[in-house]
């Protein structure tokens, strides 16, 4: 089969993309935790509107990584060796989230719950930043030798512009997640939940421009291939102007459809700037990783080809279905699972 | 303490904690599965109440078994970046089917049993628990697809300095692959059907629910026989490859220095001195080793001593013997533990068709200090693996020294140790004390939760009208 690398960094792409799509919502209900929920009981109407579909959700996650493990092996190796400390702080938060949406519940005691109200909080808000970090500094460029191996320094992973990219994400994660509360809530917790969605839209718009001004100063994204990246970004401004449009009409679907479509493109942006190259080195572009020298063999590019595309149309159908038949909203009226 | 050290310190905390909930989750949802065929087949309260009860139990240890499985998959490319390397192209083609697979199957599925029994038909409900155990079976198989590549490499050949696929086929039909498989399924059976058993017979000594307990615990004996029986013979059939395709892991097992002689002795006991590579004293069952490992009466076993120097002429220099007395004492607990629960089985179903069951104290509190014994089986039968493979990571091509990530620090090891553990302390902590809450609660908790679902037993997901249960 020709083009086999191309398809899997399409496919990784794809991945992140469904990824902070789908997670993205569920990122901005665990922060609106804190910022929305008044007492113990919106909180637990708040976790109960993605009960059933987180787990799924970071499943997307779990997937890219061993998508790139697969196909990509130098790709897995530089990244998660080189990000060593940042992903040690990720796997924790999304650990301690996991197991509060289960443990919550199940002590009726006011000190448990807000224990584990906050645990949701904070794991909610840090793997959006983190994995803005992560993918803004990539683009940036990370000191990577000619061994593949990462050495980097903490100004390497902080610094102004990824900063400043985690921000982003996390502004994006947020909205997307205030306007998923709006379709699955109702009465004064929906209404809430428009009004902060309308605030943090009028913070995502300046992060947005800052972020692409830092991205032209900083990378090659707007250089490298403008000829797409640019239409995209246009494409983005216009995806939340279009979503501020339909929040002050109050059309919460078309809304959610926009913050979505503005959080797919950016990403989508990102990978295209990247595209060849899979990690850039900051020491000599020869060193960089890209998707012939840090990928798998043809056999078995071509063997997990026919896997991947063979089972995921089974898996958007079912996760479609699951979202179908949890359509209704969470009044918290009635009994709730978590 | 060097980074090696903490790297393979961290590699062994994590698959220890995240192995005590993969099996009981595997085992428990297959019985969960069941308890609601019976519900939904005989159409008894007191079987769904089982699903919703033993359910709950599972969901807990399920979503901790979930969270260290992420941190399982990562570990690879942070700690162990050479390995990720060499390998990758072979060893990360099953980790990602295994996601695409089982934990999206898993995951998805889950979450439509946990908030569906009020929103799905019965019979979907129940096709989406089994499917949840279908999930948890595919995902041990590939996962172990990739440990048997690490026990037994095949399908692949080395190109540009690493092992590369060149045969998909060889990988699902390795050998060791189908010896471990089926043993490991037994044996997380065994987990589940112990734990059910081990929390049943602790109700009925305190006279809470006895007849509800009863029955759960009459229903898992079955399954405990079954699984312990199963897991003594795909055990063998284990050895008898193992014989054949790592003869330096069975000499270690059996702390067997110089080759056996025709037939060989099993050792019970042994007092194993590794700097003189010799045992000063021993108990043996004759004739016994022959039988483990070929399954007839004759036959010597090489020893390690034998095989060292077959695998200098063929490695080059250095020393093959993975860690004596680790291996040989692991085997034994293994072995001990899973016979004990064979034996605890058949007393229990004896019992049960006696009707002495609830009447027999010391049986029942024999039953709950068994709760512990699969798990230490478990734990032991995978440092056995493990350990015995030393110093290989991927037998007779890479080493486990070989495998570190050069770019990861002490610093950083350091931190991610001292965090992880932590974190596993603190889960394990939580745990324990939820599990302690739930079964104190008991069963009878279910029941205000049932009587509600009476009312509203037609449940067409399709049927608006259907739609005002639990959210």
């Amino acid at each position: 089969m020709a083009y086999l690398n191309e398809i899997w960094f399409i496919l990784v792409a794809v991945l992140f993309v469904g990824f902070f799509f789908l997670e993205g919502f569920d990122f901005g209900v665990g922060m609106s935790m804190q910022l929305l929920g008044k007492d113990a009981h919106e909180r637990r109407i708040l976790i109960n509107t993605i009960g059933p579909f987180w787990d799924a959700n970071e499943v997307w996650l779990i997937t890219a990584g061993g998508a790139i493990f697969a196909a990509f092996p130098h790709w897995y190796a530089t990244m998660f060796s080189g990000y060593y400390i940042p992903f040690a702080v990720l796997l924790l938060a999304l650990i301690g989230r996991g197991v509060a949406f289960e443990f919550r519940g199940k002590v009726e005691k006011a000190s448990w719950i807000k224990a584990w109200d906050w645990v949701i909080f904070f794991g909610s808000l840090l793997p959006p930043f983190l994995l803005g970090v992560l993918f803004t500094s990539i683009l940036r460029g990370m000191p990577i030798d000619q061994d593949m191996n990462m050495y980097a320094g903490f100004t390497d992973f902080v610094n102004l512009y990824s900063v400043i990219g985690g921000l982003a994400v996390t502004v994006l994660c947020l909205l997307h997640g205030l306007i998923f509360v709006t379709l699955r809530t109702e009465g004064d917790l929906r209404d809430r939940a428009r009004k902060l969605g309308k605030r943090v839209l009028l913070i995502v718009l300046p992060v947005l421009v800052l972020f692409v001004g830092v991205s032209i100063m900083e990378t090659d994204i707007y250089t490298v291939r403008p000829i797409i990246t640019i239409p995209l970004t246009v494409l983005i401004v216009v995806c939340y102007v279009a979503a501020l449009f339909f929040m002050k009409k109050e059309r919460d679907g078309w809304t959610f459809l926009f913050t979505g479509a503005g959080i797919m493109v950016t990403v989508t942006m990102l990978f295209t700037a990247l595209f060849p190259r899979v990690m850039i080195s900051s020491i000599n572009h020869t060193f960089d990783l890209t998707i012939q020298n840090a990928a798998s063999g043809s056999y078995s590019l071509t063997v997990m080809t026919i896997v991947a595309i063979s089972l995921l149309p089974f898996v958007l159908g079912y996760q479609i279905w699951s979202y179908y038949v949890f359509r209704k909203r969470v009044s918290g009226k009635e009994p709730m699972t978590y | 303490m060097s980074e090696l050290f903490l790297a393979r310190f961290q590699f062994a905390s994590t698959t220890l904690f995240h192995f005590i909930f993969v099996p009981m989750s595997i085992g428990l949802v297959f019985i969960v599965a069941l308890m609601q065929t019976l519900y939904v087949v005989k159409k008894k309260e007191i079987y769904k109440k089982m699903a919703k009860f033993w359910g709950h139990l599972f969901l807990l240890n399920f979503a901790v078994g979930v969270v260290t499985g992420i941190l399982q998959e990562f570990q690879f490319g942070m700690n162990w970046s050479d390995y990720s390397r060499f390998v990758g192209d072979v060893f990360g083609a099953p980790l990602a089917i295994e996601a695409l697979l089982a934990f999206f199957l898993e995951s998805t599925f889950i979450g439509l049993w946990i908030f569906g029994w009020d929103r799905l038909p019965k019979k979907i409900h129940l096709l989406c628990i089994w499917i949840v155990s279908i999930g948890t079976i595919f995902s041990a198989f590939w996962i172990l697809v990739a440990n048997s590549f690490m026990q037994e490499p095949v399908g692949f050949v080395i190109k540009n300095g690493r092992a590369e696929m060149n045969d998909f086929g060889a990988l699902i039909t390795n050998p060791q692959l189908w010896v471990e498989f089926p043993h490991v399924l037994f044996g997380a059976l065994a987990t589940g059907a112990f734990f059910i058993a081990g929390v049943s017979a602790y109700k009925m000594i305190k006279k809470q629910e006895v007849a509800f307990f009863k029955k759960s615990f009459q229903i898992t004996m079955i399954l405990a026989l079954i699984a312990g029986l199963g897991v003594a013979f795909s055990g063998h059939d284990q050895a008898k490859h193992l014989m054949k395709a790592q003869p330096m892991k069975m000499a270690a097992s059996e702390a067997l220095w110089k080759d056996s002689g025709d037939p060989a002795a099993w050792t019970l006991f042994a007092n194993i001195d590794t700097d003189k590579k010799e045992n000063s004293a021993e108990i043996n069952i004759p004739f016994a080793l022959s039988y483990l490992a070929y399954s007839k009466f004759s036959g010597d076993v090489p020893g390690m001593l034998t095989l060292q120097k077959e695998y200098e002429a063929k490695f080059g220099p250095g020393d093959y013997i993975p860690p004596v007395k680790t291996t040989f004492w692991s085997f034994r607990i293994m072995v001990g533990a899973g016979m004990l629960m064979i034996f605890a089985s058949m007393i229990g179903l004896y019992l049960s068709f006696r009707k002495k069951l609830e009447t027999n104290k010391w049986f029942l509190r024999f039953m709950v200090g068994m709760i512990a014994f699969p798990f230490i089986a478990n734990s032991a039968g995978w440092i056995m693996t493990e350990i015995g493979r030393q110093p290989w990571t991927v037998f007779g091509m890479m080493t486990t020294a070989q495998s570190i990530s050069p770019n990861v620090s002490y610093g950083m090891l350091l931190f991610s140790v001292i965090s992880f553990t932590t974190m596993y302390l603190i889960l394990a902590i939580l745990l324990a004390y939820l599990f302690i809450r739930e079964i104190k609660k008991g069963a009878h908790s279910e029941e205000d939760k049932d009587q509600k679902d009476e009312t509203d037993l037609s449940t067409d997901p399709f049927d608006g009208g259907a739609y005002h249960g639990i959210s």
